[in-house]
This record gives structure tokens, C-alpha cells and sequence, in this order.
């Protein structure tokens, strides 16, 4: 009798915690959670939209696409926006993780450039909407490196031990090895993936932190020589520091891009398309290009910006640049192998 | 019956948060799915008994314990001065000992970050006193200054308490008996300090052992330990299943290490 007592307190205590997560705040204002890369937005935006269309936006960052992934699987967060790459927005379709966008509630999408349309992650452009696109090469800093700077090759020379830096993003740090012993940054051969993995590990006591956002204030203090930045980033530090240059290896590169995309998770779809949409009006676009310094998708933001950046082939590229990069694809079935290659790298660490 | 009641929203409490996560983590780390279906597996068990992971455990232990080492000999002597009778400002040593725990954790971590760095404010305090610079960052003795700084008060805090409690008239009478002070302190005060000691060893050595938040910003990324491997398995590589057996392995290490040093206790006192 006393143990059935106890347990119908704790019946009950369950009950009401369950009840109590459930409940909606009704009579508040409508709330939409929006996920993005850390460092990613001029916070600005969030309360100008707040104010137009009195919808409270609570804003959460992530560092790796791999770890946003984890946190929309393991659900308990329902997410409304969120800001995935390329090949996460594939591996996302493909489990059916997103909603398709009403892109009646998304007019402003017209001014996305034709060149960010029906790329392979997203091919009847059906769930995302282009953000930033970039590509990724080395930062360096000119008083420490006096060769020249043109192959990921100088990411393993001696020279440089404990004075570089690499971005601790599992596709970014596979991928790169891959280009450089000449693969393709997508493979999926056994052979070439245990080579890019000798590769990583030789590479290992050169390196002197696995850095995400963090490399940004590394850079710019001098702490290192040679970095592994995204192009978005390269751009901002050497405007904070003379001596950083940045560089495309010639062995190619990735090209990413990152764009906004609705949860299946989502309860809150219609906000998420006007909030979309306030995101690629001119204006918000335009403020966001000029604090975070990418490369924008939005022909009008294009238009608008300074003829030095825009013809600079590092931060916009044309296509003819790009000729042996690659956009990363879902590995899918190949994707346990490299995660296993990327978890048995960081435990070697002698 | 009343009792029982009272301990009702603790037992809750403990049910929901404490015994049905473990389920889930013994649950995760002995299935797998296979067309749709959770399966029973030994497969991620046997994978933490690789070479390569026990060699990440290892590493793990190794700091945890060296770190625990010097938690005791810089706290000891710390808590010796907080009980002497000699020293009048107990008061304003204990706020000091208990102040840095009211900021941040993860805060005074990222202090360590800019300060130990190549160009960071120690070496520019060093270069300007024509000493030679550190470059720490990024190394096992980062990653155990790190843990000691975090952890020291959890060792000085329960010695202090049991020194506290010891009956001075036990001191005195040593003392009257002719024994010197490193006799009184051998043979009286350190005896009876035993049971705060085994305390503050459990509780610098748990969370050093499992920490991956000093590991991850002191020790750069490439710096695993078993708590950033199991970080890693849950937040990246979105592998429950390894994540969840390189868990119970950390938590039956745990419970054998806790029990044997609670059996050679045997005494009550200090805070476990």
C-alpha cells in the first residue's frame, strides 16, 4: 500500500512535468526559434523584425553543421528556422526533416541570384532559400609565411609546427586532405579515405588547436601563421589586421553555400516564411552583408557593394575559378566511415 | 509514512532525472538499429576496448590524477591555515577560497584561454620582467591548470571542515606530551583530517576525470579525453549508441574507484 503511494506521487509529479512542457503560452505574443551559425547575423535585424511583425524571435547558434544536426534530431527544441549547408540540407530532405517552403510567402526570393538556384542539394528548389555562399582556403599571416601560399600541401610543412590552425569541422578537415592528395573532397573509396586519414594524423603535432569561431580572434592577435578560414571570415580579419592575406589553393576548394530552411519540427511555418522573407529584403540583406563581410547570393546586395570586393576572385569567385572545386554532397552510407575516421583522428592526439 | 512522503519529490525527482537517463544510456549502449528495429549489441561495447579509445581513457585517468595530486598539496596546507589558531581572518580566506565559484565556470575558463596565449598578458608580464615567455596554451600542463584552478576549492572546502572538527584538547595534549609539531601533525591532525581528504579526492576527481569543457578550450580541440569523445559521439558524429557505452564504462570506472576509497574511509564525516 505505501509503495503504491509513492508511486502514484511520482505518477503524478511526472504527470504534471509532463503537462508543464506541453503548455502553450497563450495570450503571449507568437514565438518562432531561430538556429544559426554562431556570429552569423546582425542581431540588429532580430528586433526590427520583432517590431514589424510582432513575433518574438528566440535566436540559438551552433558551430558545426554536424552538431545542428544532432540537436534538430534529438527534437526537443522546435525549431523554426534553421541555417544548414549544402549537404546537410540534403541529408535533411532526404530523411525528411524539412517542410517545403511556400514560396508565395517568399517574394523577395526573386532577387536570389540565378547562379544559387536549383543547385543539387535542393533541385526543384523546393526548402531552402540561399543565405551566404563562400568558399573555403588558407589565412595567412604575411609576417610569418614569405612563400607563397597556393597549395593545402603548406598545411603539413614542418616550418610551420604549432602555427597553424584548422577548422575543427569534420567535412571541412577530411575534405581539404582529399583535394590536396588530389581526390575528390566527396570520395568514397576505402583507399583514399585511409590515406586522408594517415594524412590528418601526420598532420596532427603541426596543428596547434582545432579551432571553430575562436580562430577568428587567434588570427587577428597573430597566434598563428596559417589558418583554415572560411572565405566570409578571411575577408572580416583582414580588414581587423594588415598583415592576414588569404589565398585558394590551387588543388581547388569547396564551395558552400548556407541557406535558411523550415524544421519539420517547425509549429510555427507562416512566421518562419515571413521571417525568411524579411531576410532577404534588400535592406536586412544589405545590413547582414556588411556585419558579417560573406559573399551574398542577393543580386541586389551584390550591386551595392564596393567594386574592390566584388571583383576580388578570392571573395567572389566566378565560375571559371571554381572549375576543380567541388560542393559537398551527402555521403549518406558513406557517412559512419567518416565519422569513425574524424573520431579515431582526434583520439590519436599523442 | 510521513517520512516517506516528505522524501516524495526527491524520489520523483531522482526517478525522472537521475534513474531513467540511465536506463536510456544502458538502453542506447546495448542496441542498434537494424532495419528499423533496436537490436541487442555488444558491437559499440567492444569498440570502447579498442586500443585506441582505452588510450584516450588512460590519458583521461592519467590527468585526472595528476591534477587530483596537486589539488591536495595546494590544498592542504590552505586548509591547515584556514583552521590555525594563529590565523585570525578565517572569515575573509573562506570568501576568498569560495568567491572565484560564483563566477562562471565557463567564464573563468575562457579567462585562462586569453591569458595563457603566445601574445596573451602573462608572457607580456614575463617579456616586460626580461623572462623568457611560455607557451602553454594548448598543452597537458594548460589542461591540468585548468583543472586544478576549477577543482581546488572542492579539495580545500571538505579538508577544511573536518579539520575544523577536530577536538583541540587532542592537539594540546600531544603537544604536552613533547611530540614536535610534524609529530602532532603526523600522528593527531592528519589521522583524524583522512575522511575530508578521501572527500576532496572524489570530488576533484569525478568531474576532472570527465570534464571536456577545460579539455576542449585549454587543450584546443585536438585534446581528447573520454568526456570530449563521449561529446563528440553525441553532438558531431550523432553515434548514440558508442557515446552511450563509452559512458557506462566511464561510470562503472567511477563507481569501482568511489567504492574502494568510501570502503577505506570507513569512518562517516566530510560530505560523502
Amino acid at each position: 500500500m505505501k509503495k503504491n503511494r509513492i508511486f502514484c506521487v511520482l505518477l503524478i509529479a511526472a504527470a504534471l512535468l509532463a503537462a508543464g512542457c506541453g503548455q502553450n503560452n497563450a495570450g503571449e505574443a507568437e514565438t518562432i526559434i531561430v538556429y544559426n551559425w554562431g556570429d552569423y547575423i546582425d542581431q540588429s535585424v532580430l528586433r526590427d523584425f520583432e517590431q514589424e511583425f510582432g513575433i518574438r524571435v528566440i535566436y540559438e547558434e551552433f558551430d558545426t553543421n554536424e552538431s545542428m544536426y544532432a540537436k534538430l534530431k534529438a527534437g526537443g527544441t522546435a525549431y523554426d528556422v534553421a541555417f544548414p549547408s549544402d549537404y546537410m540540407i540534403k541529408r535533411l530532405i532526404d530523411e525528411g526533416g524539412l517542410e517545403k517552403i511556400n514560396f508565395k510567402n517568399i517574394p523577395n526570393y526573386s532577387l536570389i541570384g540565378d547562379r544559387f538556384k536549383n543547385l543539387p542539394y535542393d533541385p526543384q528548389n523546393e526548402y531552402s532559400v540561399p543565405y551566404f555562399w563562400g568558399t573555403v582556403g588558407i589565412l595567412y599571416n604575411k609576417t610569418m609565411v614569405d612563400e607563397p601560399v597556393d597549395s593545402w600541401g603548406i598545411l603539413w610543412k614542418e616550418k610551420y609546427a604549432k602555427e597553424i590552425f584548422m577548422l575543427d569541422s569534420q567535412r571541412d578537415a577530411i575534405g581539404l586532405t582529399l583535394k590536396w592528395l588530389g581526390y575528390s573532397l566527396n570520395s568514397k573509396s576505402d583507399a583514399e579515405l585511409a590515406m586522408a586519414q594517415a594524412k590528418l594524423v601526420e598532420q596532427m603535432p603541426l596543428v596547434q588547436a582545432y579551432v571553430g569561431d575562436e580562430v577568428k580572434d587567434k588570427m587577428i592577435a597573430g597566434e598563428g601563421a596559417l589558418a583554415v578560414v572560411w572565405s566570409g571570415d578571411a575577408l572580416n580579419m583582414m580588414l581587423e589586421n594588415e598583415d592576414l592575406d588569404f589565398a585558394l589553393p590551387q588543388e581547388g576548394t569547396n564551395i558552400w553555400v548556407d541557406a535558411m530552411v523550415i524544421p519539420s519540427t517547425s509549429e510555427h511555418k507562416e512566421a518562419a516564411e515571413k521571417f525568411i522573407n524579411f531576410m532577404c529584403r534588400t535592406e536586412v540583406a544589405a545590413r547582414n552583408c556588411e556585419y558579417i563581410n560573406y559573399s551574398t547570393p542577393h543580386t541586389e546586395v551584390l550591386s551595392g557593394l564596393p567594386e574592390e570586393i566584388t571583383a576580388d576572385n578570392r571573395f567572389y569567385p566566378g565560375e571559371d575559378d571554381l572549375s576543380n572545386s567541388e560542393v559537398f554532397d551527402d555521403l549518406a552510407a558513406m557517412l559512419p566511415l567518416y565519422d569513425r575516421i574524424w573520431t579515431e583522428v582526434k583520439a590519436e592526439y599523442q | 509514512m510521513k517520512k516517506k512522503l516528505i522524501s516524495g519529490p526527491y524520489l520523483a525527482w531522482m526517478l525522472i532525472f537521475s534513474i531513467l537517463p540511465l536506463f536510456l544510456v544502458v538502453w542506447y549502449a546495448l542496441t542498434a538499429e537494424s532495419e528499423g528495429e533496436r537490436v541487442f549489441t555488444l558491437a559499440h561495447l567492444s569498440r570502447v576496448f579498442e586500443p585506441i579509445y582505452l588510450r584516450v581513457i588512460w590519458r583521461s585517468l592519467r590527468l585526472a590524477l595528476i591534477s587530483t595530486a596537486f589539488c591536495f598539496l595546494l590544498g592542504y596546507p590552505v586548509a591547515l591555515i584556514l583552521t590555525s589558531r594563529h590565523f585570525k581572518r578565517h572569515t575573509i580566506l573562506v570568501v576568498l577560497v569560495v568567491l572565484p565559484m560564483w563566477m562562471n565556470f565557463l567564464a573563468r575558463t575562457y579567462a585562462w584561454l586569453t591569458l595563457l596565449e603566445k601574445n596573451g598578458l602573462i608572457n607580456h608580464i614575463l617579456a616586460f620582467l626580461h623572462l623568457p615567455a611560455m607557451n602553454i596554451l594548448y598543452t597537458d600542463a594548460a589542461v591540468i591548470l585548468g583543472m586544478v584552478y576549477n577543482f581546488l576549492p572542492f579539495m580545500i572546502l571538505p579538508i577544511y571542515s573536518t579539520l575544523y572538527k577536530i577536538d583541540h584538547s587532542l592537539i594540546e595534549a600531544a603537544e604536552d606530551l613533547g611530540a614536535t609539531p610534524l609529530t602532532t601533525f603526523r600522528r593527531v591532525i592528519f589521522p583524524q583530517s583522512l575522511a575530508g581528504v578521501l572527500s576532496g579526492v572524489i570530488m576533484v576527481f569525478m568531474p576532472a576525470v570527465t570534464t571536456f569543457v577545460i579539455s576542449r578550450l585549454l587543450g584546443g580541440g585536438q585534446y581528447t579525453l573520454i568526456g570530449n569523445m563521449i561529446e563528440q559521439q553525441f553532438l558531431t558524429t550523432y553515434d548514440w549508441g558508442f557515446g552511450s557505452a563509452l559512458s557506462l564504462f566511464l561510470m562503472a570506472l567511477l563507481l569501482i574507484t568511489g567504492s574502494v576509497l568510501m570502503r577505506s574511509r570507513g569512518e562517516e564525516g566530510g560530505l560523502w
